[in-house]
């Protein structure tokens, strides 16, 4: 009789200890998912901000160069291309991070031949407009390797947490994924030298 | 002989040890404790100067909640102005959590062959009342011409004018742009107007009494109409009065906050 009280006594602690710590690393599972898709549109923002920038700064730069047609609408292109891909941050995949990126780096670039080009102009690199300008999209450059490297700390924290044991048995369980990271491709972890 | 080997094995283990915590420890200088607002690891400024500056951005500090810190280093240990200035003001959390109202103003000054750089690094909060065209500006209009002759403390003290006129609101980014046009004809005249007006007063005044030698008057007209005139000029502004005393600072200042920054601002180089 007193045997069979403190067995399910026992049992009962056991399914609180076990209970308590589902709840616990579920929601820290959570909590950490979610700060990977808050610093997700975060950078998004920041990729969004340089595309705002691009129509007013072709515009100035129109005004001057007239020559130079062909690098002005490989960056109106290069544009369109970046601004159409957009992820939603509950599908971020590998495969989705690397066509996001592979947009951005091709604006990137669109970006950095414009600035070359501009180099042959001292009247367009005199002016007030085309200066605050390139204030302006330098300090976005900034902000976009400041947002991708905390974006990037944000998901490797998130998927150590989710892959050691024994949290990854939780993590299998309720369909915890792994989050891709942003990859440095040709030296594009350091913010693109915008060179004037 | 034995005893000698493990002698010279532990010091080659400690001066590992002791490269290795050099190479992680140079990375980001720590942050100041007690809390400091001026962190002057270059050492280009001296103990007046410190205080003046302290002084200034504590009391803005304790106005406003809008932390201004200034920093100085001899080297970026590799990284960019921006980076570095970016990270630092993250690590050390300047500005209150609650606004990211901080700001860094870091200074690496020119040494023979290394250029000098400044950058002003703004958190999420100030942005918009900062943007990075005018961050860009005070560091090219306040800071480089004073440091290209070696005035550290006088391009420093023209640029925290400058952002605690734009932290506070007091002027707007509009506004600077156009302190910055360069000034009317008509205001540089002004206080020309002023003396000759008021020299003409006084002469008519003297006519009537019949005294004073007219030497003097003429002087005094001169000063007033200066004086008048002087107040008219722009940001400027000297806050210098300030570093005469001494004194600690009564409460202190109580600490970073807990402001993030997100890479925005501007920098230069010289």
């Amino acid at each position: 009789m007193k045997k069979s009280w403190i067995i399910i006594a026992v049992i009962v602690i056991l399914i609180v200890i076990a209970y308590s710590w589902f709840k616990g690393t579920y929601n820290d599972m959570v909590t950490r998912q979610e700060a990977v898709k808050a610093q997700w549109s975060q950078v998004e923002n920041v990729y969004q901000r340089r595309a705002d920038l691009i129509p007013n700064l072709v515009n100035t730069v129109k005004g001057y160069a007239t020559h130079e047609k062909e690098t002005l609408e490989g960056v109106i292109e290069a544009r369109s291309k970046a601004t159409a891909v957009n992820i939603d941050a509950g599908k971020l995949s590998p495969q989705a991070l690397q066509n996001f990126q592979q947009a951005q780096d091709g604006l990137s670039s669109a970006l950095s031949r414009l600035m070359v080009v501009v180099e042959r102009y001292p009247d367009l690199k005199a002016n007030q407009n085309f200066m605050e300008l390139q204030a302006q999209l330098e300090g976005t450059e900034n902000r976009i390797a400041t947002e991708r490297r905390r974006f990037n700390q944000m998901t490797q924290a998130y998927n150590t947490y989710i892959k050691t044991f024994p949290k990854n048995i939780l993590a299998n369980m309720s369909g915890f994924g792994e989050m891709p990271y942003f990859k440095a491709v040709k030296g594009a972890e350091k913010a693109p030298v915008v060179k004037f | 002989m034995k005893l000698k080997k493990y002698g010279y094995l532990s010091l080659l283990l400690f001066s590992i040890l002791l490269i290795n915590f050099r190479a992680f420890a140079a990375d980001i200088p720590p942050r100041p404790n007690p809390p400091r607002l001026v962190n002057d690891f270059a050492g280009i400024l001296n103990n007046s100067e410190i205080k003046s500056l302290e002084y200034q951005l504590r009391y803005f500090h304790d106005t406003t909640s809008n932390q201004i810190v200034i920093v100085t280093v001899k080297s970026l240990n590799g990284m960019a102005a921006a980076d570095f200035a970016t990270k630092l003001g993250y690590q050390w959390q300047v500005g209150q959590k609650k606004f990211d109202n901080g700001i860094v103003v870091l200074i690496k000054p020119k040494y023979g062959n290394s250029r000098g750089q400044a950058f002003i690094a703004v958190g999420y909060g100030l942005e918009g009342a900062i943007p990075d065209a005018i961050a860009k500006k005070i560091v090219e209009n306040e800071m480089i011409p004073h440091f290209r002759k070696g005035d550290y403390f006088g391009g420093i003290q023209a640029a925290t004018v400058v952002l605690m006129k734009l932290a506070s609101g007091e002027i707007s980014a509009k506004g600077y742009n156009k302190t910055h046009q360069g000034t009317s004809p008509f205001a540089a005249l002004l206080p020309f107007v002023i003396f000759i007006l008021i020299y003409l007063l006084i002469r008519a005044s003297n006519a009537r009494s019949y005294s004073v030698g007219k030497g003097t008057s003429f002087w005094t007209a001169f000063m007033l109409g200066s004086m008048l005139g002087g107040s008219g000029s722009s940001h400027s502004g000297s806050w210098n009065d300030f570093s005469g005393g001494s004194s600690g600072f009564g409460g202190g200042f109580g600490g970073f906050g807990g402001g993030s920054f997100g890479g925005g601002g501007a920098g230069g180089s010289w």
